[in-house]
């Protein structure tokens, strides 16, 4: 037995998911800079954190879900329904403060994410099978309410219109967010007891249940916060793009999905980090852009997306196998 | 002060799964620094003693309680408040997160801002790794632990929590001698301090050895609770047995015929090394050896639903094509598996789908099923094999242990084999089917099947084997003969040179 | 048999058959010949690929990217149609090309044995980017008017279309695969517990493998008639199909978890859905509303067997403990 010589090559390998992302991030900057060297202008750099905000902030909550082996279809409709109620809300009582909507979007999301959870963990419903329903539900109540009409960035008050761009000693208010959420979650997934037990359902559920975990509280805290987190996302939609109708967010579960996929998070649960999730919007927001800068067909970008998720999962699961099988040698009494 | 308040009481309890009664009204008490052994044949209702207790299930009548007051367990968690820790016969670790964080899982150490203080918690996994006294790193993962590494970990989980009431469900089934004294030292102690312990065990001489007191069970009834001192062994089996253990296995003597499986040489990297042995038409062969020796390990792949490294197997003397358990069973191979419901019935489909489903290409018409030929079938192998069932269309997850035991048998001989693999063929089942089981295992070796038995219960091996092959920590330690075989040969080859006895 | 009644497939059957007889009294138009043509137009793609995915999530697995392939066979077959090959050589292809994409699925599936709903997020991304890459956002429009007005034509000139007949073949050849022979047998043995199925002999991984490749080639067979029936070959064709056969399938009673499920129960939820959709729109009723119908319907259709199950459990319980207490 040489418990030591374990250590490191285990430790290195968990490491090496993140690092490949960061690599991965690095050379297509490096790369795409050498050809054009706008690539790295501060307004460019601006441009991609920005439009990585929205998509990091879902992905934060879609990491948590799916880190207890769950997942949540019903993010892109619940951007949008709480996308639409903000900006009704603000447009039709133009002096609300900007901490309203935002308030607002948050309680919306939650509740939307609250249904999702007592589905799941009451109705003894597959989280697969719930938030595909919502995902019609929530989809379905926008369009209703909205009945055809859109919000106009003309008809919202320009402080919200505002917020979308201002920026605290340099650093936009979107992006800020972004990374106090997933910065925040990431240490609330790693640091606190709340978040161990969540990578502890993911990862066996039946020993959750019976090591006294509270899982329906805990299943119930994930489902709430993917939602909020989309609801969060919603607002910040309403305000960055300045028009809404009941289609805003069609679609975005997949983008989140694949966001959190490609930065590490194992689908069945139980490993994978948050921060590597904002990494993973990172990334493709990043390809996205440096398709444009380099000039290549923009039409490439959603393929080399779905490339990029399957060589992700494919990466896990060599680790995983790789892992396995030095277990297995170390402890071969045989 | 023994016979002072029970720490814990059981109270008249019962518990019914559908149909299925699998506890009646069992009473026992657990007092603190005492240990108390839960013996029973297999299905005999200690498991869902266990649940009860560790606040899985909840006893449908009866009650629970904990120093005297009545208790209703909502969950797990309550169990645990209760100061209940239970530690199961099959693990239950995650296998992500470190070995510390398993251990640490629902009482971490926390920092002055509530995080989790990591320092600590390897501090305390490595002290009580010390005080159990095995090495295990507490920074790596819990996947790809050795079964008896991870029931160490379960009872280092088990001694962090503190619990006043500590409940063992097989917890040496897979440790060496040297693990099991280990162990055996630390719940004295325990003991002494005044936990109460409940521990379950098939091996009587860890029950004499650790016990006080002991609670026998038969068939979900409760039988007697007496002090172990006033009791010897052979007490203890004729009332978990309701019978003299004689009378069960009725092995029929048979002259072997021609060799019908060669194994040669088979490895199987990290699992086990150079198995050889062959059976021969009319012989039942058991494969004996601790939990976790490879027995299980070498039949699956010697049917071909585990692959193997190097050697071969040969069936009448043709070689079998490895990795296929299609080829296997075209050469005449059928495998009744160890868990019959992960590996040996799809518990949703029904009775006749089961039963059929090895063979449903050679009841299909020109392709074509339309369930009157597989109805057919499976009635005529039910009722050979006497099966009790309602309807051949329920689901065979309705049905008791021991008539699924024979849907799965019944599944394998409507396939006509050479060769029957049956591993762990009476776990789980009530004492009635079990002799069944034997009489059929018997009987079919003496029309000329070969047989190779998978077993864990030493009666099983010594009564129905004509010859024993032991395995140890994945290599053949010895062969006997039906003769050479007792209970001290095997368990000492089992064992090798760990056994204290 | 009681069982049976009871089972969610009779149920939504039930549920169809009625929500049709009501919507042919109730809704004007509704009951008319041109109506059904329409109908059956509109079920067309969800219905043929819903055939194979039913067996796919039989065994336990999924394929979202069905529709992606779907749009990737539509491009192609519009770059091919551009580039001067004939209609007769194109056809063929775009079913090779769809099966050759089920067979990507299937490897990385089976072969390498990554989980089926990651791996088709990744294909749905990757087959809609090339169909994106082969096309662009321009469309190809002028296919030979013969094969288009076939797809969108009815025998006679009467209310039967064209397309009811591949419909009907298929269905048919699905029906009796998955229920009547033992293929069909090993799918459920594979969904409701593949270790199992593996003891008793079945090859699961091939079997896996052979269904993506199935549903490719469906899925490129509707892409010919999707292009067909609209004369118009898009990237974007079919897009977001992949939710609604999922929802059809699961509402129809197949279980998400595999192992349960028939395919009359999966017919039945494609129709219900389509003619809810249909009446609505009669009714002018926001098809888009419909959304909230469909959803709750699919989150219904595994939670009321639930909610039945747990409170007999519960009715039982009780009644032992009352008979205990007496």
């Amino acid at each position: 037995m040489t418990p030591i010589a374990f250590q490191k090559p285990a430790r290195s390998l968990m490491k090496t998911r993140e690092l490949g992302i960061v690599l991965a991030l690095v050379l297509l900057i490096v790369y795409t800079t050498a050809n054009n060297h706008r690539f790295l202008s501060g307004q460019s750099i601006r441009d991609n954190l920005l439009n990585t905000a929205i998509l990091a902030v879902m992905a934060a909550g879609e990491a948590v879900v799916v880190i207890t082996r769950n997942i949540d279809l019903s993010v892109g409709s619940v951007l949008g329904i709480s996308a639409w109620a903000s900006a009704t809300m603000v447009s039709s009582h133009q002096g609300l403060p900007m901490i309203v909507p935002i308030v607002v979007g948050l309680l919306v999301g939650a509740l939307c994410g609250l249904l999702n959870g007592i589905l799941v963990r009451y109705g003894k419903v597959p989280a697969l099978v719930v938030t595909l329903g919502t995902l019609y539900i929530y989809r379905g109540i926008t369009y209703s309410w909205a009945g055809g009409k859109q919000v106009n960035a003309d008809k919202l008050p320009q402080h919200f219109l505002d917020f979308a761009n201002a920026s605290v000693l340099g650093v936009p208010w979107l992006v800020l967010i972004a990374v106090v959420v997933v910065g925040g979650i990431s240490v609330l997934m790693r640091n606190y007891r709340s978040g161990r037990e969540l990578y502890a359902m993911g990862s066996s559920p039946q020993a959750a249940e019976l090591a006294g975990i509270r899982v329906a509280r805990n299943l119930l805290g994930a489902f709430i916060l993917s939602g909020a987190l989309a609801g969060l996302a919603g607002v910040l939609f309403a305000a960055r793009f300045g028009t809404v109708d009941a289609a805003a967010g069609t679609g975005y579960e997949l983008n989140v999905v694949a966001a959190v996929v490609v930065g590490g998070v194992a689908v069945f649960g139980g490993s994978g980090t948050v921060w590597g999730a904002g990494l993973g919007a990172l990334l493709l927001t990043v390809i996205g852009s440096a398709l444009a800068v380099l000039d290549i067909n923009q039409f490439w970008q959603q393929a080399i997306v779905g490339f990029l998720i399957i060589l992700a999962i494919c990466a896990d699961r060599l680790v995983a196998v790789r892992i396995a099988r030095s277990l297995r040698k170390r402890d071969a009494h045989v | 002060m023994a016979e002072a308040e029970a720490l814990l009481e059981v109270h008249d309890v019962t518990k019914s799964f559908g149909a299925v009664a699998a506890v009646q009204g069992v009473s026992f008490p657990l007092y603190g620094g005492e240990a108390h052994a839960l013996v029973g044949e297999n299905g005999a209702g200690k498991s869902t003693i266990v649940k009860m207790l560790a606040g899985v299930h909840r006893p449908d009548t009866g009650t629970l309680r904990v120093k005297g007051a009545d208790v209703e367990f909502a969950g797990p968690a309550d169990a645990k408040a209760a100061g209940i820790a239970v530690i199961y016969q099959e693990p239950t670790l995650f296998p992500d997160l470190s070995v510390a964080e398993n251990i640490a899982m629902g009482n971490q150490p926390l920092t002055r801002l509530r995080q989790i203080d990591r320092k600590a918690m390897h501090t305390n996994a490595e002290a009580l790794f010390r005080r159990l006294g095995v090495h295990i790193d507490p920074n790596r993962p819990a996947r790809g632990l050795s079964i008896a590494d991870q029931q160490l970990v379960e009872i280092a989980k088990a001694l962090s929590s503190e619990a006043r009431i500590l409940i063992m469900d097989e917890p040496t089934a897979a440790l060496s001698g040297v693990e099991v004294e280990r162990l055996f030292a630390v719940v004295r102690s325990l003991r002494d301090e005044g936990a109460a312990i409940m521990f379950i065990s098939h091996r009587f001489e860890e029950i004499t050895e650790l016990c006080e007191r002991v609670t026998i069970m038969r068939d979900g009834k409760h039988v007697a609770t007496e002090m172990v001192a006033d009791l010897t062994v052979d007490d203890m089996i004729r009332r978990m047995v309701g019978r003299d253990l004689s009378a069960l296995f009725p092995k029929q003597e048979v002259t072997p015929g021609e060799i019908v499986l060669e194994v040669q040489g088979l490895s199987r990297e990290g699992v086990f090394r150079d198995i050889s042995f062959d059976v021969r038409a009319g012989e039942i062969v058991a494969l004996a050896g601790l939990v976790g020796a490879g027995r299980s390990e070498v039949m699956q792949a010697v049917f071909g639903v585990d692959p193997y490294d190097e050697g071969t197997v040969k069936v009448s003397g043709k070689r079998l094509k490895p990795g296929s358990p299609r080829a296997a069973m075209a050469a005449g191979m059928a495998l009744v598996p160890e868990d019959r419901r992960q590996q040996g019935l799809i518990m949703e489909l029904s009775i006749e789908r089961n039963v059929t489903l090895p063979r449903v290409r050679k009841l299909a018409r020109l392709g074509l099923l339309f369930g009157g030929e597989e109805r057919r079938a499976a009635a005529t192998w039910t009722e050979k094999l006497q099966t009790k069932l309602g309807n051949l269309s329920d689901a065979v997850g309705t049905l008791s242990g021991g008539n699924q035991q024979k849907v799965v048998l019944a599944k394998w001989l409507s396939t006509g084999p050479r060769l029957l693999i049956v591993d762990e063929p009476t776990r789980g089942i009530d004492v009635g089917t079990k002799a069944e089981v034997h009489r059929l295992m018997s009987s079919l070796a003496a029309d000329g099947l070969a047989v190779v038995m998978v077993s864990s219960e030493l009666p099983e091996v010594l009564g129905m084997a004509d010859r024993v092959v032991v395995l140890r920590e994945g290599r053949i330690a010895t062969v006997l003969s039906r003769d050479e075989a007792t209970e001290e040969s095997v368990m000492y080859a089992a064992m090798g040179q760990q056994v204290t006895a | 048999m009681s069982k049976k009644l009871a089972s969610w497939d009779s149920i939504i059957i039930l549920l169809t058959v009625v929500v049709l007889i009501v919507a042919s009294f109730a809704v004007d138009n509704f009951g008319t010949g041109r109506n059904f043509t329409f109908l059956t137009l509109d079920t067309l793609p969800i219905i043929l690929v819903a055939l194979p995915m039913t067996m796919i999530i039989v065994t336990g697995e999924i394929d979202l990217s069905v529709a992606s392939t779907l749009g990737l066979t539509s491009s192609a077959m519009g770059w091919m149609w551009n580039h001067g090959m004939s209609i007769q050589t194109i056809i063929p292809l775009c079913i090779v090309l769809g099966a050759v994409a089920g067979a990507l699925n299937g490897f990385l599936v089976t072969g390498l044995g990554l989980p089926s709903l990651a791996v088709t997020i990744g294909t749905l991304a990757l087959y809609r980017g090339l169909a994106f890459v082969v096309l662009g956002d321009s469309a190809v429009a002028d296919f030979p008017y013969n094969y288009s007005s076939w797809v969108t034509g009815t025998f006679g000139g009467g209310s039967i279309p064209h397309v009811l007949l591949p419909i009907a073949v298929l269905a048919l050849i699905f029906g009796i695969v998955q229920h009547a022979t033992p293929v069909g047998r090993s799918l459920y043995a594979i969904g409701a517990n593949a270790q199992a199925a593996h003891f008793s002999g079945i090859r699961v991984g091939r079997t896996k493998f052979w269904l993506y490749v199935v549903s490719g080639a469906v899925c490129g067979l509707v892409g010919v008639l999707w292009t067909l029936r609209y004369s118009s070959a898009r990237a974007d064709n079919g897009s977001g199909l992949e939710l609604a056969v999922v929802a059809a399938v699961l509402l129809g009673g197949v279980s998400i978890f595999g192992g349960k499920g028939s395919l009359p129960g999966v017919l039945a939820g494609v129709v219900l859905l389509a003619a809810l959709q249909n009446a609505l729109r009669l009714e002018d009723v926001s098809g888009q509303a419909l959304n909230i119908v469909t959803g709750a319907l699919l989150v219904l259709s595994v939670l009321l067997p639930n909610l039945v199950t747990a409170i007999r459990g519960t009715w039982q319980r009780r009644k032992l403990r009352q008979a205990a207490a007496r």
